[in-house]
């Protein structure tokens, strides 16, 4: 496989489960946030600043539908971290010799 | 596992945001030296893999949940530089653009998942591979092996930033027992991820394993 088949089926494939399958994922508390309502600590936990913000909790802000809402913001996530992390990491490596 | 504002007071947050920026420029110069044309695109596409699979939680026990977390996946595939801050890239989208873990516990969720996760997990892949026959299959088992235990490390970070800030008052032991215990069973989820994903890049292209092409290359690099 080239690399260029490669990468583009990673993100084919990221993006799918991002916009496909998290539908689907447990909406049970995580580890953390159970453990915290056992103890007892959860309430000290305060809402995030941005905690109203359009894409907040993986859902897109006035969208009703949940397969839609969740798996649009999903999209956009690996749209939005694949811009940042391919941007870093093509600034960060080696250049081949110029020929 | 992303620790939302309020569980740990400000003072100690900063302190763990300062060991996370030094970890991130320590990791910023070793990838800078180590990413080339062909490794550089896989670490960007391990950051979006992670960050779509982190939104796949899956139930653990009853009304718990887990999903994975990544660091040790991403040490395996692009080497624990790059790792670090492949992650450090997929908390910061979580923060910002989805409220996913709170913005003054950036540099908290960073040091426990970016830094202790990976290089932890890192740790224990080298350690797995010492051990193990030299062949292919190795890499996926030894990565799995570092999958599980990278879970309870970077929930054993969270109770040293909880001894050391909480802003609630229960027993250190009583979170460190619970944490590790929760995490132990989510650690089983985030191996059987980890070793599917290893074992699917190394059969189609093993070449740009980090932890299986490292022990081969070593002698080119040198010469």
């Amino acid at each position: 496989m080239s690399n260029r088949k490669f990468i583009i089926a990673g993100l084919l494939i990221s993006a799918l489960l991002a916009g496909g399958a998290s539908f689907y994922a447990s909406s049970s508390p995580d580890g953390l946030e159970k453990v915290a309502e056992e103890i007892g600590f959860i309430d000290t936990a305060k809402d995030s600043a941005n905690a109203d913000t359009a894409l907040a909790d993986y859902g897109v802000k006035g969208v009703e539908n949940e397969r839609l809402s969740v798996g649009v913001a999903g999209v956009i996530g690996v749209i939005a971290t694949g811009a940042v992390s391919g941007g870093l990491f093509l600034l960060l490596r080696r250049k081949k010799p110029t020929s | 596992m992303h620790i939302p504002d309020g569980f740990i007071d400000l003072p100690t947050s900063a302190i763990f945001a300062a060991a996370s920026a030094g970890a991130i420029t320590y990791s910023l110069v070793g990838a800078r030296k180590q990413l080339d044309e062909k490794s550089a695109p896989l670490a960007g596409l391990t950051a979006v893999f992670i960050f779509a699979v982190q939104m796949l939680n899956f139930p653990v026990a009853a009304g718990t949940s887990g999903h994975l977390l990544g660091g040790a996946l991403a040490a395996v595939l692009v080497g624990p530089y790059a790792a670090t801050l492949a992650l450090t890239v997929v908390l910061v989208m979580q923060a910002f653009l989805f409220a996913d873990g709170g913005l003054s516990a950036i540099g908290l969720n960073v040091f426990n998942m970016s830094v202790l996760g990976v290089w932890g997990g890192y740790a224990v892949f080298l350690l797995a591979r010492k051990i193990l026959p030299k062949n292919k299959s190795s890499i996926a088992v030894a990565a799995a092996a570092a999958g599980f235990i990278s879970v309870p490390i970077a929930a054993v970070g969270f109770v040293f930033q909880y001894a050391i800030g909480a802003t609630a008052t229960f027993s250190v032991t009583t979170v460190l027992g619970a944490m590790v215990g929760t995490h132990i069973l989510i650690g089983i989820g985030e191996a059987i991820i980890t070793a599917l994903t290893v074992s699917a890049v190394i059969a189609s292209r093993s070449d740009l394993v980090f932890g299986w092409k490292d022990k081969t290359s070593t002698l080119e690099i040198r010469s």
